[in-house]
Order: structure tokens, then sequence, then C-alpha cells
């Protein structure tokens, strides 16, 4: 009776598990759950126990990471290990789900719905035209990463979109606006001079994917840099060469200029 | 009028005249006679009452020298003096001689022109003597000979004058070797002393005369007459015949070069800037008129002014109310008062001029080796290098719980006032971890924290510093980020000896940014570094350094700043018992990166080259090394075995034996951690008949057979487990 399965939670709230992942979730005999990949902003800690009718063990990224804690319950019982979004697409998780294979644990994936998907379907983009997929982390005195940069610039290159999230601190706790977000990769551009983030650049924002408050918007950075886009979370799409039906939906799903039909 | 305020008028008057100033220092093995000839000087000059002099060691102000009887802080003070029918002005610096002070010696040379270098007639050339002389070359700074205590010699020695006489000469036959072997060579010519020319006096800084041979032809006084003052004890009359500052102070009016030929001498040597620029210009002709550019040499604590700093103006004037910048401080300070130095006494004005030695009160920003200028974008003056490391530590508490934010002030000011001081301030705990040169700089420093700072404090008893190193080259070891999507692969091995001593002596710069990497490289190269690794090379911390070995890993780049400081941190706390790691060449040879930049964060990258590094520095062999020092005793024959069980039951290697007349020198090498409480053992087992000096003399590795135990005795007190963690502890991480 070992077994570990991993349940995406889907996006903003306790609304946005599967059928499948709930009914999991009632017939295990431990649940565990991480906050540091995503956040579900729309729900806290008490209304997902009452929802679920058990405690949660929440841990943090450095519990997560050695795994010893999850490992030893799943060695026992049936252990949920329950994560915003999808259950693999923050790629820590894959390290949990081999280490539990090696003790002859079973494992088995619920997925959920996540940002990865839900952004481009807002904005109307084709997932098939999506390249390198990047994150954009909070600066540190020492430590300036610009590689996010270079991922929008290969992208751009072989026509991709790019999709750009946002850095999350959980324990702190703060989570990156697109406005953020688009200062950085101004200030990275004065560096590299490829002319990516140039002002008439256009750039889309989804803030809030899968909450009723989703804002979906669309147009030049020069317009959206100053724009407020409210609560977390935001992503951050750049779109590459884009189908005619693509640029029709930026322009009437958000709010894009005109002109990029032509 | 007094003599005092007369003095001080004319001193005034003259600081324009550049070329009737002479900035010296006196520096000397510890007991030579420095502060008596210092107060001696400023006496006869006209500052103090001659009674005194000599006796109330003038210079010797703070408590703890005048109780002690030496001087702990490099004293200053400006004199006038007359030589022909003119008047100089001398600013003087008198220099602490026990050795754990040697760091005040390095820094008052950046101040004078000239040094005055005491030596004792009875005990010759001493290891303190030969280090100061190499302070003073270094700086390009003239050092002139005072043999002093030579009554001792005649009185209780009982030398004939022909033994005298060859005594002399083998003392200058010896400081001249020193200065030949060190000397730059443009001065190589010039510099060498000779009886003949006056750059070398005789005498006895207590009975308060001297003499020269430029003297003796003026004045008809000969050795022979010297011998007999001081042998009918009439040295009270040779004192007025031949006062010491006279000639002392002609000496130095004659062989002293004035700011304007010393600073177009130094001034490429101690200033890396563009010497066409406009300061550059002002600073190699003394020029009072010019842009401000000031270089502090030390910090004092005024429990009345608060933090003053004394320094030399080389360019420019500094006034009452200007505004200048302490270059690398944000914001331009305020000068407060501008004073000149007369022993404990400073006297104000309104400003002082280049060339001259100053105290200014208002330059908050400012620690011992800052430069100060009207323009914030001055090239600074080059670092001041002293050689010498910590190898003492004491832990400090505050008392009281009140006091415990106003001991972390206190702390960072002693540090401040003094570069040796070591102070890493924990503001979990509230213990405080204070090191310095030795067990007599703490107890001084503890002291005043105590009695000028007015904070009550509990320190711990003396502990000593350690190193950590390693045996043999090992790895690549293979660390892994506590998300397991990363993965560094590191080399260690003992870094080049060469290197590694170039770092300590300051012949390299390799602290903070690498200013001109080809020639670095080219350096290094010739110190054994192959050409790749030259080229490759990150960073360093203390005396190691980092390596990238690896080739083409993307997005390597971006993550190097956090692999630099994984290395520093792995460098400060080794693996052993977490003392700081010497002379260790880390190289990272590949690295298995995240994809994406949020996997390959700081959380992930530190903890795995860490690991890294660690776990190769174990399969290496982790040593411990500890400080050690080289001990002169110096016994009479009948209690030598005593003192010479005293040396061996503290794990001393004796190095030498010399026969000094009566006197046997015993020269060893003991372990620092064995020294703690020394002079009151030696003391006794001679019934204080031996005389000794130390020097510290670098790390070296702790007997295998003890390192474990001291290794878990570190570990113990720092609340660590006993036993290091081995290599599996860092691969599974």
């Amino acid at each position: 009776m070992s077994h570990l399965i991993f349940i995406g939670l889907g996006l903003h709230d306790e609304k946005g598990v599967t059928l499948a992942g709930l009914e999991a979730i009632e017939s295990c005999d431990q649940l565990f759950m991480e906050e540091y990949t995503a956040v579900l902003t729309g729900t806290g800690h008490e209304k997902l126990e009452e929802l679920y009718g058990k405690e949660i063990n929440f841990l943090d990224r450095k519990a997560v990471e050695d795994g010893g804690i999850i490992l030893e319950a799943a060695r026992k019982s049936r252990v949920a290990f329950l994560v915003p979004g999808d259950a693999m697409s923050a790629t820590t998780h894959v390290d949990i789900t081999l280490r539990a294979r090696d003790i002859g644990i079973e494992t088995s994936i619920i997925p959920g719905v996540s940002a990865l998907n839900a952004v481009p379907g807002f904005l109307g983009l084709q997932n098939y035209k999506f390249g390198k997929i990047t994150t954009i982390p909070f600066w540190e005195e020492n430590y300036k990463p610009a590689s996010f940069y270079d991922a929008v610039a290969d992208n751009l290159e072989m026509g991709l979109h790019s999709l750009i999230l946002l850095d999350i601190q959980a324990d702190v706790p703060r989570y990156m606006t697109a406005t953020h977000a688009f200062e950085m990769l101004i200030e990275v551009e004065k560096d590299s001079n490829k002319e990516i983030f140039t002002p008439d650049r256009i750039v889309c924002v989804v803030a809030r994917a899968g909450s009723k408050d989703v804002l979906v918007r669309a147009g030049t950075l020069a317009e959206l840099r100053g724009e407020d886009f409210g609560g977390p979370m935001h992503s951050i799409v750049v779109p590459g060469k884009m189908h005619f039906m693509e640029a029709e939906a930026l322009v009437k799903l958000g709010g894009a200029p005109k002109e990029i039909m032509d | 009028m007094g003599r005092k305020e007369d003095n001080i008028k004319k001193a005034q008057a003259l600081m324009t005249q550049h070329s009737m100033i002479r900035n010296i220092g006196i520096a000397a093995h510890i007991d030579h006679g420095k502060t008596t000839l210092s107060d001696n000087l400023i006496a006869g000059a006209g500052m103090m009452s001659e009674e005194l002099a000599g006796k109330q060691l003038l210079l010797d102000f703070d408590e703890q020298e005048q109780a002690r009887g030496i001087t702990i802080n490099a004293a200053n003070a400006s004199m006038v003096h007359a030589y022909g029918d003119k008047e100089f002005l001398i600013n003087l610096i008198d220099t602490p001689g026990h050795v754990d002070f040697g760091g005040d010696v390095t820094r008052a040379m950046r101040a004078v022109d000239g040094s005055i270098v005491v030596v004792c007639a009875v005990e010759g050339i001493m290891p303190q003597t030969e280090t100061v002389i190499r302070q003073s070359l270094k700086e390009r700074v003239r050092p002139l000979l005072f043999i002093n205590k030579v009554d001792r010699l005649i009185n209780e020695l009982q030398v004939t004058p022909e033994q005298m006489q060859e005594r002399f000469i083998k003392i200058i036959k010896n400081v001249n070797d020193l200065i030949m072997k060190m000397v730059p060579p443009e001065f190589k010519k010039d510099w060498g002393l000779k009886v003949d020319d006056g750059s070398v006096a005789f005498g006895s800084a207590y009975h308060n005369w001297a003499i020269s041979v430029p003297f003796m032809k003026e004045s008809g006084i000969s050795f022979k007459d010297i011998y007999d003052f001081c042998d009918k004890d009439e040295q009270r009359d040779l004192s007025k015949k031949a006062p010491i500052h006279q000639i002392l102070l002609d000496m130095v009016i004659e062989h002293c070069p004035d700011p304007i030929i010393a600073q177009n001498r130094r001034i490429p040597n101690i200033w890396h800037g563009d010497i066409e620029s406009e300061v550059g210009q002002s600073m190699m002709k003394c020029d009072g008129k010019g842009p401000v550019a000031l270089m502090v040499t030390k910090i004092i604590m005024d429990p009345h002014a608060g933090e003053i700093a004394i320094g030399r103006m080389y360019s420019g004037s500094i006034k009452r109310g200007q505004t200048l910048h302490v270059l690398g401080m944000p914001n331009p300070n305020r000068v407060q008062q501008v004073s000149l130095c007369v022993g404990s006494d400073r006297i104000a004005v309104d400003e002082i001029d280049a060339g001259n030695i100053v105290a200014v009160n208002g330059l908050k920003d400012a620690i011992a080796g800052s430069t100060v200028a009207d323009n914030p974008d001055m090239e600074a003056f080059e670092k001041i290098v002293h050689y010498s490391e910590p190898v003492v530590t004491v832990a400090i508490e505050a008392k009281h719980m009140r006091d415990l934010p106003k001991l972390v002030d206190v702390l960072r000011s002693v540090a401040k006032a003094d570069p040796s001081i070591q102070v890493d301030i924990n503001k979990e705990t509230g213990e405080h971890l204070m090191s310095g040169m030795g067990e007599l700089h703490l107890e001084i420093t503890e002291y005043r924290i105590k009695n000028e700072y007015d904070v009550e404090i509990q320190s711990s008893p003396p502990i000593v510093v350690y190193r950590e190193c390693i045996d043999k080259p090992a790895g690549p070891f293979e660390g892994k980020s506590p998300n397991k999507h990363n993965r560094f692969f590191i080399t260690v091995s003992p870094l080049e000896e060469e290197i590694v001593k170039a770092i300590r002596e300051g012949t390299i710069q390799v602290e903070g940014k690498i200013k001109d990497s080809k020639v670095l490289g080219a350096q290094l190269q010739e110190m054994g570094l192959t050409k790749e690794e030259a080229k490759k090379l990150v960073v360093f911390e203390g005396s190691n350094v980092l390596i990238d070995g690896s080739k083409g890993v993307q997005n390597l780049h971006e993550t190097m700043e956090l692999c630099k400081e994984a290395f520093k941190e792995a460098m400060v706390r080794g693996p052993l018992a977490e003392e700081k790691v010497m002379g260790v060449k880390v190289k990272l040879m590949d690295a298995k990166l995240h994809e994406d930049t949020i996997h390959r964060g700081p959380a992930q990258v530190i903890p795995a080259v860490r690991q890294a590094i660690y776990g190769a520095m174990c399969i290496a062999g982790r040593t411990l090394q500890e400080p050690k020092q080289m001990v002169y005793v110096s016994v009479p024959q009948d209690v030598m075995g005593g003192a010479t069980s005293e040396m061996q039951q503290r794990r001393a290697v004796i190095e030498d034996m010399e026969q000094d007349g009566d006197l046997t020198v015993i020269k060893s090498k003991a372990p620092v951690a064995e020294m703690f409480g020394f002079s009151n053992d030696m003391r006794s087992v001679t019934g204080g008949r031996a005389s000794w000096s130390t020097e510290n003399c670098g790390f070296e590795r702790i007997p295998r057979e003890l390192q474990q135990d001291v290794v878990a005795k570190i570990r113990t007190r720092k609340g660590l487990k006993p036993e290091p963690y081995d290599e599996h502890y860092y691969s599974s991480a």
C-alpha cells in the first residue's frame, strides 16, 4: 500500500482541481502540498482543508527538495502530493518521482490546468507556435541574470512566441508583476541592443488566469508599460510571427492596435 | 609668550615654506629607545620641559603606554629647529616597536619622507630592525641611523674604547647591508649610511646626548671624550655639550629630503593615477595651491573631539569648513577643525599646507588608508599593505544587555582606527569576535573599549586563529543542487607556493576587482600557473583562487556570479572547522545546468558549488594550519637551562643559539597557541633576567597527531558536532 500520487490543483482557487484529482485526494491517507512553484491566490489553507475534509501538510521548498518526509510517508500509505497548476510542470518534482520509483513506491499523476496552456488560450495564440518558456527572476544585489532575454531573442529569430513566467517568492511573499518585468526587460535591452523590447514591440499580459477577474491585454510595450494589471499572478507573452487568426484575436481579445492585422 | 607658544607660532609660519620642512618617523625594535628619543627631541626643540623629557615619555600619552613602558600608537609632533642661520619645521612620528603593532609602523611610513632607525648598541640588529628598514624602503623613505644606549655599553658591559668602535662598525655595516639588499635601485648610490657625512649618530637618548662625526669636527669632542664622560659618570655635562636634539635634528635636516624632493620621488610609487594630470603634477611639486590630496594614515579617538584623522597632505591646503570627499564613500565630509600635533596636544590652526602632517576633525568616513580629496573622482593612493595577518581572537560580549547596540558601534570604530584589528559582528548571538596580532594587541584594545569608549565588556580567554589547507590535488568532485537539476564538477589543488607568498606580501594585487588582468595573468604564469589557468581565473579570496576550467557550458556566465559567492563562502569557512582556507586553487571543470534561470538561482547554485568544493577538499586531505612565532630569548648562562626547557614545553623548535658575551640568544620557532602566558612563566624561570622578542612568521601545518583533537575543540566551541563531515556527506546532499 505504498503509493504517491502527484495531483495538479489547477489555477487560482480550490475549484481549479479536476474531479479525478478531487476523488484521488479523498482516497489518500495523507496530503502534502507545496506552494513555491505556483500559488493559488484565490483561496487559503483552511478552505482547501475544508473542501478535502483532511489536514494538509504544507511543505516549504527545502522540505520538498529534500523529499524525505514525502517518501517516508508514501512508503507506508497512500499519499497525495498537491501542486498548484499542473503536477509535473515544475521540474523539481521529477526528481521525487524517480526517487520514489527507486525505492519501490508506485507513483501516478493527475494533471491539472496550467498557465502554460491557459495563457495562450486567453490570448488566442496557437500552442503550436510557442518556443522556449522562460522565467524572470527577481534580481538580487550581486545576481542579475538576464538569460530570459536571450530565450525571447532565440524564439523571435525562429518566429516563435515566448511565454514568460514571473518569479514567485511565496515565503516573502512577493509576486513579480508584469509592470516590474517590463522595466527589467527594458533595462536588459539597454545593454544588449538586439532591439527586442523597443517601445513598439507588441507584448501581451494575462493576469489572474482561472479567476473570474481574469485580465487579457495586448498592445505595444510603450502602451502597456504604464498600465496597472491588478493583483497576482501575471504572465507575459511576446508574440513572434503571427497567423492572421492570432493577430485578430490579440486585437479583439486583448485590445491590441488594429495595424497588427495588416 | 612661553617658548612653547612661540614655537607654535614659528611652526605655523614655516608650514608653507616647503624647503624648510622635514617629515620624519622614528622606528626600531622594541625597547631600543624610540620614545625616549622622540620626547627628548620635542623637549629640546622647546615643546616641553627638558627635565621631564625621557622620564615622562610625553609621546606615550596613552595611560596604557605609560603603564607598560611601550608605545602603542604612532604618536606625532611638530617642532621647530634652528640649523645654521635658518629655522626648520620638523614633523615627527614616533612608532610602536612591539610587533603586535607593526601595522602602525607601515602606515606611519606613508606619512613621512625619512626615518630614524634606532638601534640599541648593546643588542645590535634585531628582527624588528630589519622589518622597519624594509617598511621604510618600501615607501621610499630614507632610513638614517641612531645607535642608542652607548652609555650602557660603556658602563654596564664595560667595553674598551676599541671594542666600542668595533661594535659601531658592525652595527653600521649590518644596517647598510640591509639597506643595500632592499633599497630601490635608483637610490642605491645615495642611500648608504656613512659615519663621515653624519647620516649616522651615536648617543644615549635617556641621558640626552648624541654625537656625529660632523659634530665632532665642529665641537672638537672625540670618541675618547665620550668614553671618558660616561666612564666618569658625567653624562649630564655631555648633554649640555652635545644635546641630542641638536645632533639628531641637524642630521634630519641635512639628510632627510624636504617634501618637494621627497614627493617627486615617492608619488609615482604610491599613486598610480596620471602623473601629467593637475593633481599628479601638484603632488609631484608639493603645491599648496593645487587640488587637495590627503592620505590618512591613522585615526585616533579623542574622548572629547571624537575621531581624528591624521595624515599627510600631498597637495593643496586643508582648511576649516571645507567640504572634502573620502574617496569611495558616497557623501562628502565637512572639515570641522585642522590642527598641528604636539604630543597629546593638538593646536587648532586655520589651514595646513601640502608637505605637512595634519590632524583633521570631521572626516567621519575616513579610515587609516583613505584618500581624501576635493575631487571625488581623483585616483586613490595605493593601499597601505601590512604583511601580517591576525593570529589571535577573543570573543567579546557586553556586560549589560543595554550596551549591546553601543558595543557594535564601538567595535566598528575600533576596527576603523586600527586596521590590524579585525572584527566579526554577530548580531544573532551578540557574541562578537575581535582578532589581532597578538595577546598584547587585544588586551590593549579591550582596555580601550572599557576606558575610552566606556563600555563594560566580558571577553573570553584569547584563542588562536587557524587556517585550513589541503595536502594534494583531488577531484573532480560532483556537487548537486538541492533540486538535483544542477551539477558542478570541481577539482582542488594546493596553490603554487610562490603565488601564496606574493598574495600575502601584497606584491600582486588580487583583492576586489582585478584592474589589469593581462598584467596579473603574466605575473601568475611566471609564478607557476599554466597559460590556460591564468587566462581563466575568476576571483581571489584570501590566498585562494577560483579558476573556470570548463568549456562551452551554456548559461554559465550568469551562474558564475553565484559560483564566486559559493567559492568565497567556502574559503571563509573551511570544511574542517569553519576556519579560513589558505593556498587552495579551486577549479570548476564542468557544470550541468537547468534550462531555466529560475531553477538555477542562488538557493540552488551556491550550496551545490560549496558542497563540491568541500567534497573535493575532503578527498584532497584537509590539514589544519596554526600560526607560528619566531621567539628570540636572550638569557645569561646560568639560567639558560630553564629558558630552554620553558621553550621546549611550548612545542618550540630551537633553531639556533648564539653566544654574545655572557648572554646567549636562543632563536626558536613556537606555535602561537602555546605562547599564552609566556611572559610570566619566562620571567619566573629566569628570575626576570631574560629579555625576549617575538615575531609572527605565518602558518604551518599542525602536527598530524594533534589535528583531530584541535579540530574537535574548535568545532565544539563553535557549536558544531566535533567530527567534521566527510566526502560522502557532501556528495549525497
